[in-house]
């Protein structure tokens, strides 16, 4: 009974998730102790306390509501990256479809003076665009989709950049505030921000990133367009004999990966709660956590919902971090040391079955050992 | 006494999830013998060898050398104790050379630098010694099967391995190939190394062996001395009753042409000039035509080019009056094409897909198991499934959901070959049907040919095997080097003159 529950592949992903977790922690942990022994154990409760740092009920919720803005666009980063792996591709150009998103959603609302809806559509066919690029690439030259995915996330980068910059303020790297220039492209609340404190923050975009998610599931495991896609991902000669077209499925698949991630930066955009700076050097984090967050969730679409929670949580933990102790870049330390043995969970999954494995075996020699004990038992009366 | 067992394996138990796989299986390998192991697919030859390889630990029994009882944890353990093998899925770098391939683990090297030319010079004279023809320098994604599984022959002889196993190692060799191995076989054995010798093609083991120990469904049948036991007596021992070793067949009568294909012309992906060079020919509706040769001489590159899985250079195919030279993969399938492919872990099967799913590879779009939403009938691939399962006897640990992974060769492609005939095609291009099977399924494989030509299909049959050349053909085209050769009459012609024809020492004019 309990084997069986040990072996039960969702149990195990749940289990090998929070081992990684609590490792991770622990990693974290003996970091901090190195770094200044004295304020480590502070820090890294802090680190997952978050926002319950607070001790009024109504920062706590304002809190926990900035945390949740920006898990909608970790969950369709992620979302993004364990879509394309389902089907054999690894989409590391998922930031560069995310910067796309960034830069369309930024310049449809500043520019254009577009409304939310026209803003998010349109980052989200860019995005697939983008997305396009490398599924062409893949298909008909064979190039790598990590290789081109990686090359696109500069070009996106700079591109962002400049595109950006006549709409940015005269006297910061930072684009305009969408509640000054562009109210109309304000993503609605419909009512969410009276459970958050007032936090007008978090938005429409949250129930979209888990419908998205359970859209994800659903194509994924019950529909023809899923079981091409797989089939594709898991034998691309298979895919071919049987008349699948595996090249369209290459391409279409890294478009809907990159429309996803493009979205998911319409959803952080376009709350008002960052704006892009048109001096970046570097493209957003967030694309490559959603890599970590899609394998910590056990590369599901509802697990990926809790684990771009939980980084997100650690991240956003970080803020809180004394920083007279600490040099400020100790919050991204600790989370990264945190979400880099999230990526352990595979290897988790197989120590585990390895351990079964082994107490089995040594059960059944055991049991063998007693059995021929009472047979010589038997054998001497 | 001296002990006179190089290796026993006594008692053995394996179990996996819902099949026992060895059920107290007992074989002892006499130093210098060639000791054949004989069972259908399924039988649990392969489990057997791989708890002696160490890939699996037995739960039950244990393993001696000389008489010692050893613990076999990995193929490391086992090639300390000079065990080597050939198995049936070949263990090799694609892109590496076989040289590569053969010093890969055991490279000689003075300060962590490579010294292969010793190697090489070692590598050539066994490749030379044994007749094995081998290019130390070619890659192996480049060489045939055949050439593959000599470079794992090498490798073992590299190693100098005192127990050899070799897992069914005749299944991809020419006739040819087959003889010299048979005497490698024996000088190897002569020189005091000891053979254990997977099959289940009887003449084989009658030709080679000196005893041979036999296995069905998991069970320790008996070991008995090949000299002293019929043919018919070892099949009976292996499947449990007597097999009609034996095609049945009626005179075909063949109707109108449902495939042909006119001046076909296909690039080789291994060399510049083309694979398949003008090949015409016709098959007839209630006709077996076969395309027997041996491996290598574009078979593989004919059936690619015209299932549409590589593009033509020239040529024209027409199917059922159709034109489909330039028609994508599904619609050549659509317009009655069935394809069991020559490679089923490349081509036929998605192994990481359940049964069930595999069973729909070809249909899974029809309305039958997609609705008008693109949403997959699960339950109807399901009963599907287990009507192709119940009427084929697939078998497998747990039935149509079992990970198509998880099965054996046999079962695999039983699934495979219920699938393209359940389709009902109006051609059915069979490679290599009975590849690597045991007499049973190739039996039932066979019967299930027939069957198709009798209802009125066109039977395609590319082989390498003369057996079934001989057997189920009603017209034999032999491919010699891209081109076809020969046209014969498996009635009237003997497997000498197919042989001369496949070996390119005899050719027609032919006008199929």
């Amino acid at each position: 009974m309990i084997k069986k529950i040990l072996r039960n592949e969702a149990f195990q992903s749940l289990f090998a998730s929070l081992i990684c977790i609590i490792l991770g922690v622990l990693v974290g942990y003996v970091v901090l102790l190195f770094i200044n022994p004295t304020g480590a154990g502070e820090a890294i409760s802090e680190v997952l306390k978050n926002f319950f740092h607070y001790s009024k009920t109504n920062l706590q919720l304002k809190n926990f509501g900035n945390t949740l803005v920006k898990t909608a666009p970790l969950i369709m980063c992620s979302l993004s990256i364990l879509f394309a792996y389902k089907v054999g591709l690894f989409n590391i150009g998922a930031p560069g479809q995310y910067c796309v998103g960034i830069c369309v959603s930024l310049y449809c609302a500043l520019s254009l003076g577009l409304g939310w809806v026209p803003c998010m559509i349109i980052a989200a066919v860019c995005g697939a665009l983008y997305g396009a690029v490398v599924g062409l690439l893949k298909a008909y030259c064979n190039v790598n989709e990590v290789i081109s995915g990686i090359m696109l996330n500069w070009i996106a980068l700079y591109s962002t950049n400049m595109i950006l910059t006549p709409v940015k303020e005269v006297t910061s790297p930072y684009t305009f505030h969408l509640d000054v220039e562009a109210p109309q492209a304000i993503l609605p609340t419909l009512g969410l921000e009276k459970f958050f404190a007032g936090n007008e923050r978090v938005t429409i975009a949250l129930p979209l990133s888990i419908i998205a998610a359970v859209v994800i599931l659903i194509i994924l495991d019950k529909t023809k367009f899923g079981y091409e896609l797989k089939a594709t991902g898991f034998n691309k000669n298979a895919a071919k004999y049987c008349g699948m077209a595996e090249k369209r499925n290459i391409i279409v698949t890294l478009m809907i990966s990159g429309g996803i991630a493009a979205l998911g930066a319409s959803f952080l955009y376009l709350t008002d709660f960052e704006q892009w700076s048109c001096t970046s050097s570097a493209v957003p984090a967030m694309g490559f956590n959603g890599i970590a967050a899609a394998f910590l969730g056990g590369l599901n679409p509802i697990g990926a919902i809790f684990s771009s929670y939980f980084i997100q949580h650690i991240t956003n933990g970080g803020a809180f971090v004394d920083k007279t102790m600490y040099c400020s870049q100790i919050s991204d330390l600790i989370s990264a040391i945190i979400i880099y043995l999230c990526g352990f969970v595979f290897f988790i999954k197989y120590a585990m079955n390895y351990l079964i494995d082994k107490t089995e075996e040594k059960q059944a020699i055991k049991a063998k050992a007693a059995a021929e004990a009472n047979t010589q038992e038997g054998g001497d009366k | 006494m001296e002990n006179q067992y190089a290796i026993e394996m006594l008692h053995i138990t394996k179990k996996f999830p819902g099949i026992i796989a060895n059920d107290d299986v007992t074989i002892q390998l006499k130093k210098g013998e060639i000791h054949a192991l004989l069972g259908e697919n399924g039988a649990g030859k392969s489990t057997l060898m791989s708890v002696l390889f160490g890939l699996y630990q037995a739960e039950e029994g244990i393993i001696k050398k000389d008489g010692k009882e050893v613990h076999i944890k990995n193929p490391n353990d086992a090639n300390d104790l000079g065990i080597g093998m050939v198995h049936q899925h070949f263990k090799l770098v694609e892109c590496f050379t076989v040289l590569d391939n053969i010093i890969m683990g055991v490279e000689p090297n003075k300060f962590g630098f490579l010294q292969k030319k010793e190697a090489r010079e070692k590598v050539v004279e066994l490749s030379e010694k044994y007749g094995l023809h081998i290019d130390p320098d070619a890659y192996i994604e480049d060489i045939t099967v055949g050439m593959q599984q000599r470079t794992e022959i090498l490798k073992m002889l590299y190693r100098e391995n005192e127990i050899l196993i070799f897992d069914e190692p005749t299944a991809v060799l020419t006739p040819q190939e087959i003889d010299e191995l048979m005497q490698i076989m024996k000088n190897l054995a002569a020189e005091g190394k000891s053979i254990l010798f997977i099959s289940h093609k009887l003449n084989e083991i009658k030709a080679v062996a000196d005893r041979c120990s036999v296995l069905r469904k998991g069970k320790y049948i008996g070991t008995v001395d090949t000299k002293d036991a019929t043919i018919e007596e070892l099949s009976a021992m292996m499947v449990g009753h007597n097999v009609n070793l034996h095609v049945q067949k009626e005179e075909s009568v063949p109707g109108d042409v449902v495939l042909d294909i006119e001046n076909m012309t296909v690039a080789s992906k291994m060399h510049k000039n083309n694979a398949v060079k003008n090949v015409s020919l016709k098959v007839h509706r209630g006709e077996v035509v076969c395309i027997a040769g041996i491996d290598g001489n574009g078979q593989t590159e004919f059936v690619y080019g015209l299932t549409g899985l590589e593009p033509l250079v020239n040529g024209k195919i027409t199917l059922c009056g159709e034109n489909i030279t330039k028609a994508p993969i599904r619609k050549r399938l659509l317009s009655g094409m069935s394809h069991i492919p020559e490679d089923r872990h490349k081509h036929g099967l998605v192994l990481d897909y359940p049964l069930d799913y595999n069973c729909v590879l070809q249909r899974y779009f029809e309305p039958e198991f997609t609705d008008k939403f693109g949403f997959l009938k699960k339950g109807n691939i399901r009963k599907y499934a287990e009507k192709l399962i119940e009427q084929y006897d697939v078998r497998s640990g747990q039935g149509a959901i079992t990970i198509a992974r998880s099965m054996s060769g046999g079962n695999q492609q039983k699934a495979i070959v219920a699938r393209e005939i359940d389709k009902n095609p109006e051609l059915l291009i069979a490679v290599q049907p009975t590849r690597g099977l045991d007499v049973g399924a190739i039996e039932y494989i066979h019967k299930q040919i027939i069957a198709q030509r009798d209802s009125g299909k066109g039977v395609l049959l590319v082989s390498l095997e003369l057996d079934e050349v001989m057997d189920v053909s009603d017209r034999i085209l032999v491919m010699y080097e891209g081109e076809i050769v020969g046209e014969l009459n498996p009635k009237t012609t003997t497997e000498d003159e197919l042989g001369l024809y496949m070996a390119g020492a005899k050719r027609d004019e032919v006008k199929a």
